[in-house]
């Protein structure tokens, strides 16, 4: 049994390998900036992985890249542009709102509109069919009376 | 009216088909460069066969030029290799390669052994032009005009029909320009 747990623990650590550089910074607010940058820029390899998650190599670049700029004193901005840049509004994962990535911010917004309208349509027109329709009473003496009329 | 009710959700499908069919066959890895239209990003590297001098993108302005980024670690650059060859005997550009990457031996005895398309290759070992020019997959092939614009960015290996289809009438547009 402890050699089953101690398989899985060292499994479970296996991730903890995986980071591939050290990049040290005396600022913690460029660190802050630095963790806040690679994992909003996308890897163009591997293209569902941010850059902070990708072992590929121009995902090692890249960083490198964004360290050097903030050690630089750059802004985070400035390296949001830089990237931009060179690789398009596709190398973020949140894009700037532009003319060009307009639909993509607002395309959902405008299904949810078009889904609440069709409910609200839908609902609406439902009670107001219940509204016109006759309770089993109300049927009953439409019934009786049609019948006096029939016989008068 | 109660007709188009029915209607309605076969329409959509059939929509949502078209749609589904249409980013099926897109290339996800197709992603439009910024850098279309602008000038061409700043380099000086050093020369592949002659390392003590270098080129710059000054170098190439007047002339309409290929910038092909290629490496001998990358396996669709074989693929590619032999278009290029074909594209440089018929001399409508110059051919610059962007040795990506790469250590000069290797790159050398690549061109040995398969042929060299380039009048010159420059060496990026460390990949800072790479970035500059927004390279995520190797090869990839820049068209730049003589003012020294972007003109069109082919992301992975030239396919056969490509030369044709695309880079000949490109480069006969480009070589009529003023420059």
């Amino acid at each position: 049994m402890n050699k089953v747990i101690t398989l899985v623990l060292c499994l479970l650590a296996l991730p903890g390998w995986a980071v591939v550089e050290y990049h040290p910074f005396e600022d913690p607010n460029k660190e802050q900036a630095y963790q806040t940058l690679i994992s909003e820029l996308r890897c163009l390899v591997c293209q569902n992985q941010t850059i902070a998650d990708s072992n590929a190599d121009l995902a090692k670049d890249l960083r490198q890249q964004v360290y050097d700029m903030l050690q630089q004193g750059k802004s985070q901005q400035d390296v949001v542009d830089f990237m931009t840049r060179r690789y398009g509004d596709f190398v973020m994962y949140r894009p700037a709102l532009t003319m060009k990535t307009g639909l993509l911010w607002l395309g959902p917004i405008a299904f949810l509109l078009i889904g609440i309208v069709t409910v609200v349509l839908l609902t609406r027109h439902k009670k107001a069919a219940a509204q016109t329709a006759l309770n089993s009473q109300q049927q009953t003496r439409l019934n009786e009376l049609l019948q006096q009329g029939e016989e008068d | 009216m109660l007709k188009l009710k029915f209607l309605l959700p076969l329409l959509l499908f059939v929509m949502l088909a078209v749609f589904l069919a249409v980013g099926l066959r897109l290339n996800p890895k197709d992603i439009p460069s910024p850098l279309i239209d602008k000038p061409a990003p700043a380099f000086s590297l050093p020369i592949l066969a002659t390392p003590e001098k270098t080129l710059s993108q000054q170098d190439l302005k007047g002339r309409v030029w290929l910038l092909n980024v290629w490496a001998s670690w990358c396996v669709s650059c074989r693929q590619e290799h032999p278009l290029l060859l074909e594209l440089a005997k018929l001399k409508r550009a110059t051919i610059v390669g962007l040795n990506y990457k790469d250590q000069a031996q290797a790159a050398g005895q690549w061109l040995q052994q398969l042929g060299n398309p380039y009048d010159t290759s420059i060496m990026d070992a460390d990949g800072r032009v790479g970035i500059d020019y927004g390279v995520y997959g190797v090869p990839e092939t820049f068209v730049v005009d003589k003012r020294g614009v972007i003109r069109y960015k082919h992301t992975g290996p030239v396919e056969p029909g490509d030369i044709e289809r695309i880079f000949l009438p490109l480069l006969q547009t480009l070589n009529q320009e003023p420059a």
